[in-house]
């Protein structure tokens, strides 16, 4: 309206507003932060191909963790199944299931949903598997503390030139099935070098989940890191709030 | 793919904006997607044509600005050219992703107003 004779004409008006489009979703995964650090959890991003290992070495993960006295949690995405969370269960961490249905990817509101009503508080060290997805996933943040991208052997060494958003957004990269390598034609100086051209701070593990090699090194840096975000000697479940209705 | 539930969050932002204001129309509204951004730029655009009908965006088009992703060293500021290490050939620092290379962002909006 046009404020010196009242004329009733309208203005067009150019809104300036340079805002990331997942803010909403930036929103929910920094609540996720919040509460996960709070309660003394160490929350893990764990994300790679369908079939690149991330249930096996999430239950390779319970043998080595052992002597840690560390509680492991999880929940295991799939499009379909719960297969993962069972698997894991059986290998000794807590998990539940979350079916996406169609949706390629877990976001934060996803993940905030399905810990309500879990016991993930009273973990340590909480694992969020993600679909299984080299592409979708990198982009959604959920409010964990690292993001680890399980890489195997049998995927072929120019893998990361081939999914960098997905090698940028690793905080550490897990190269799987290492006990393969005698059997295949794989290269793994070329593996480093592709990593290298897609991770300006490359962080890589080689492990098997089958023979524990290199697990050992995995689980130190989940202690260096929970080191990092001052959880060593916090006693988890001390939530500073919590969505539970009381007498829950 | 993913691209449909970015422009839907898209087009709430858009929505909460035009309540926020009053607007009466929106006229335009332009983005920018880095490479890596994550998101294909042509099935982005191609969500957004499809999923703008019946919202407020219903005549809104879109513009989008394509960012490429270049990396040079935060130190001394050398360009890594395209593919190459990324790690500064003159000091050795790890690289840094140039601004908008992996952006996903709504810039702005071209709203009527009363």
């Amino acid at each position: 309206m046009c404020t010196t004779c009242g004329c009733g004409d309208t203005a067009l008006v150019p809104v300036e507003l340079h805002e990331k489009i997942l803010a909403g979703n930036d929103r929910a995964a920094k609540h996720n932060r919040e509460h996960f650090l709070e309660a003394g959890v160490l929350a893990l991003n764990l994300m790679g191909s369908p079939g690149a290992g991330k249930t096996a070495v999430l239950e390779a993960t319970a043998r080595a963790a052992a002597g840690k006295g560390w509680r492991l949690g999880a929940v295991s995405a799939d499009l379909a199944t719960d297969n993962d969370a069972v698997r894991l269960v059986k290998a000794g961490i807590p998990s539940h299931a979350i079916t996406t249905g169609q949706a390629c990817h877990l976001d934060a509101d996803l993940v905030h949903r399905s810990l309500h009503g879990i016991a993930w508080q009273k973990t340590d060290v909480f694992f969020i598997e993600n679909v299984g997805n080299l592409v979708c996933p990198a982009i959604y943040d959920l409010g964990q503390a690292a993001n680890v991208v399980v890489l195997s052997v049998t995927e072929g060494e120019d893998k990361p030139l081939k999914y960098p958003t997905m090698f940028l957004a690793a905080d550490l990269v897990i190269v799987s099935k290492c006990d393969l390598v005698p059997h295949l034609d794989f290269d793994m100086q070329k593996l480093d070098d592709a990593i290298a051209r897609v991770m300006p701070k490359p962080n890589v593990l080689k492990v098997s989940a089958r023979t524990g090699e290199g697990l050992a090194g995995w689980v130190a840096w989940l202690e260096a890191l929970r080191l990092e975000h001052g959880l060593v000697g916090k006693i988890a479940g001390m939530a500073g709030h919590s969505h539970q209705p009381a007498g829950a | 793919m993913h691209e449909y539930s970015l422009v839907e969050a898209l087009i709430t932002r858009v929505e909460a904006e035009v309540r926020r204001r009053g607007a009466l129309k929106v006229h335009g509204l332009s983005i920018r997607i880095g490479e890596l951004a994550g998101v294909d730029a042509g099935l982005f655009q191609t969500a957004y044509d499809t999923f703008r009908a019946g919202t407020v965006c219903a005549e809104a088009p879109l513009t989008l600005r394509q960012v490429a992703a270049s990396w040079s060293c935060p130190a001394c500021r050398t360009a890594i050219p395209r593919g190459e290490v990324l790690r500064c050939p003159a000091c050795a620092e790890p690289a840094r992703l140039d601004d908008g290379g992996d952006a996903l962002t709504l810039d702005g909006i071209d709203l009527e107003v009363p």
